[in-house]
């Protein structure tokens, strides 16, 4: 019942500071959309780069939306709130990186058709754009929460926070992006997809533990 | 007060001098250490805090007191020592403990985007308790801001946000400990009175205040634990 | 018979006096093997018919990849023990693990570019472990980075803990992605790691340059803890007691 309501306030918070939730999927056009005119404009050169260059766009998009999660909590003192409250930790994280992926990753997912576009993706190919970034973006929220909670109130704390989740989360740009250009390519992607499902599944169950035990130790 | 604080305060059994039977709800700590960076701010601190108790820390200013409440309620790891509570240590079962906790810092943990009365109700379900919108509504009231409710927290003022924040020991029957870090802070004589009020009624039924003040206590501190640090 | 304590060295105090014993044993011990290792490396092991005598940097290239990933692993477990126990010489040792654990993982990504130039033609090369290693690079570098970012060094510990211990259940999911993006975007295998048909004796001279390169690494640990329980441990009457290394006042 607490992690609902944590839930149900971070949505009401993002809905109340629209231009914050707006501005990280800004930058995910902008940047998907810098490549082209710094490698050229060639239709199968770019149709080539565009799942990956589309893959790192909300990567780093992703990364630049992650402080908000627990910063603001931080500074005015409902963090702390949060760290006494009788439901444990790991789930009013989990409601957190709800609430934040929704307004953040998801985002970034039906944005993406539109830089697929711009780069000649095909039908299938988008929906499998779209499908991994839904599958990839919730692990990125999930791993990103680990790197925020360390960094909370720590200098620099937002290009940190990237330097310590950018390794971590490669395997996901691995199997998403590999994904769309296997159907890009004709082929089967199964395998990239049924992996990306498994690492959201292990993300889901102990990302919010060790990112429960960071708040901990930040707070102390 | 209001039927609503003495209906929550019922279930709460008054603590007599002689009740040796019943040490429920004893708040204790044994060999507490501190320290800030490489110095040490106390060592071997022992205490503890009998149902109907209160517990005071003085101490200059940087002496330690946030340190001590925070280490009470458990956000703090002691560089040695343990905090118990009801005779098991907090880090057993934490989630209980916190069941019974309420703790106000000196931030007032309002959010500026919502309006108090979505503050109080927020601030109540993160603690545990559901609240309704007329529940919410009466403790603010309590508190003196009648007609705010609906007023974001962005606008208002320092000694407001502070009965906000107040205003949720007067939905707090339940939990027997509350740590309070400067609460007096920011308000006028009539909001003392108030925190006064409540302060004495929940000392009165048993349960236990630890807190910080610079200021004389307008209450009837009986025999309060004083630390001074 | 006398029960065995454990912990008695879990003192920084008691830990300082044995590190100091060890470390010229340790540094005598890499000097020795190290050369072993050498020798077989540069005059015992034959030359490669294919690639003539280029490929003997793999004796450094290897062993200094099994050190970067070993060293990860022993960091991630101090930092475990250190966080579990709340011991604070266990994340010392972490933190003096950190910088060793680096530079041969640099050392690893340097042989192999090393090794590249004359065998295909070019610096770098996207192949399965050197991808990994550069991964891992950077997992060192955000570790050290995160402790040097936070003031409070016990939260420094603590929060560099969970970090390595992320980090060390994350390497194998990312050693195993590049291995698998590595085989289906390189066709015809342009692989540093190969190496030619790895006669007995090759192998002997790897093992023997590992055991060199282990026992660098503890000599350095050691002298490095030491340097940091000297930092940390300021206030403590032992310390001030303790002659002034060098310079130090």
């Amino acid at each position: 019942m607490t992690a609902w309501a944590v839930f149900l306030r971070d949505l009401r918070l993002a809905q109340r500071r629209r231009a914050d939730t707006l501005a990280a999927a800004i930058f995910f056009v902008i940047v998907a959309s810098l490549f082209p005119l710094a490698l050229g404009a060639d239709p199968a050169w770019l149709r080539r780069l565009g799942p990956g260059v589309v893959w790192v766009a909300a990567l780093l998009a992703s990364m630049l939306s992650m402080p908000r999660l627990f910063a603001d909590d931080a500074v005015d003192g409902t963090l702390e709130q949060m760290l006494l409250s009788p439901t444990p930790l790991p789930l009013i994280v989990l409601a957190k990186v709800g609430a934040h992926w929704l307004a953040s990753g998801l985002l970034l997912s039906l944005a993406a058709p539109v830089l697929a576009l711009q780069y000649g993706l095909d039908g299938p190919a988008i929906g499998m754009l779209v499908l991994t970034l839904l599958l990839g973006t919730p692990v990125l929220s999930l791993v990103g929460a680990i790197g925020a909670a360390l960094t909370v109130g720590v200098r620099g704390a937002a290009v940190l926070l990237s330097l310590l989740v950018l390794p971590l989360v490669t395997p996901v740009l691995i199997f998403g992006a590999g994904a769309v250009e296997a159907v890009a390519g004709g082929m089967d992607s199964g395998g990239h997809f049924s992996l990306l499902g498994a690492i959201l599944v292990a993300a889901a169950f102990l990302a919010p533990w060790a990112a429960a035990a960071a708040l901990r130790i930040s707070l102390d | 007060m209001t039927r609503l604080q003495q209906g929550a305060h019922e279930k709460l059994p008054a603590a007599s001098p002689g009740d040796r039977v019943r040490v429920r709800a004893v708040l204790a700590a044994h060999d507490l250490e501190a320290r800030r960076g490489r110095r040490v701010l106390f060592s071997h601190l022992s205490l503890s805090a009998a149902p109907g108790q209160l517990l005071r820390v003085l101490g200059a200013n940087g002496s330690g007191k946030t340190t001590l409440l925070r280490m009470l309620v458990g956000l703090t790891l002691p560089a040695a020592g343990t905090v118990s509570w009801n005779g098991r240590p907090i880090s057993a079962d934490r989630d209980a403990f916190h069941r019974d906790l309420v703790y106000l810092g000196h931030a007032a943990a309002l959010k500026d985007d919502l309006s108090a009365r979505e503050n109080l109700q927020s601030l109540m379900a993160i603690g545990g308790t559901a609240c309704d919108a007329a529940q919410a509504d009466g403790a603010l009231a309590a508190a003196g801001l009648a007609g705010r409710e609906r007023l974001p927290a962005r606008v208002l003022s320092a000694g407001q946000r502070r009965r906000v924040a107040l205003a949720r020991l007067a939905l707090a029957g339940q939990q027997r400990l509350w740590v309070l870090d400067e609460p007096f802070n920011a308000l006028d004589a009539a909001a003392v009175g108030w925190l006064a009020g409540l302060l004495g009624t929940h000392l009165g039924a048993g349960g236990i205040v630890a807190l910080t003040s610079h200021q004389p206590l307008p209450l009837d501190e009986g025999d309060a634990v004083v630390v001074a640090l | 018979m006398t029960r065995i304590n454990w912990f008695y060295y879990a003192a920084p105090a008691r830990f300082y006096g044995l590190a100091g014993k060890l470390v010229p044993w340790c540094a005598a011990a890499a000097v020795v093997l190290g050369l072993w290792g050498l020798w077989i490396g540069l005059v015992v092991a034959p030359t490669d018919f294919q690639q003539r005598d280029s490929y003997r940097i793999i004796f450094i290239h290897v062993p200094a990849s099994w050190m970067s990933m070993v060293l990860y692993v022993a960091m991630a477990f101090w930092s475990a023990i250190g966080l579990i126990f709340n011991a604070r010489l266990a994340a010392m040792l972490a933190q003096a693990i950190a910088p060793t654990g680096a530079l041969m993982t640099f050392l690893s990504l340097w042989t192999g570019a090393l090794w590249g130039k004359p065998t295909w033609g070019t610096w770098w090369v996207w192949d399965a472990r050197l991808t990994s290693e550069l991964l891992l690079l950077f997992l060192y570098i955000g570790y050290m980075s995160l402790r040097a970012a936070i003031d409070d060094e016990r939260r420094a510990d603590r929060a560099s803990a969970v970090l390595a211990i992320v980090g060390v259940v994350n390497v194998p999911i990312i050693y195993f992605s590049v291995q698998w993006w590595n085989t289906l975007h390189q066709g015809a295998s342009v692989s540093v790691s190969k190496a030619p048909t790895m006669a007995a004796i090759m192998l002997q001279g790897m093992l023997v340059m590992a055991l060199a390169m282990w026992a660098y690494a503890f000599a350095v640990v050691f002298a490095r803890v030491r340097l940091i329980i000297r930092e940390r441990e300021q206030g403590a009457a032992w310390v001030r007691e303790l002659r002034p290394a060098g310079a130090l006042p």
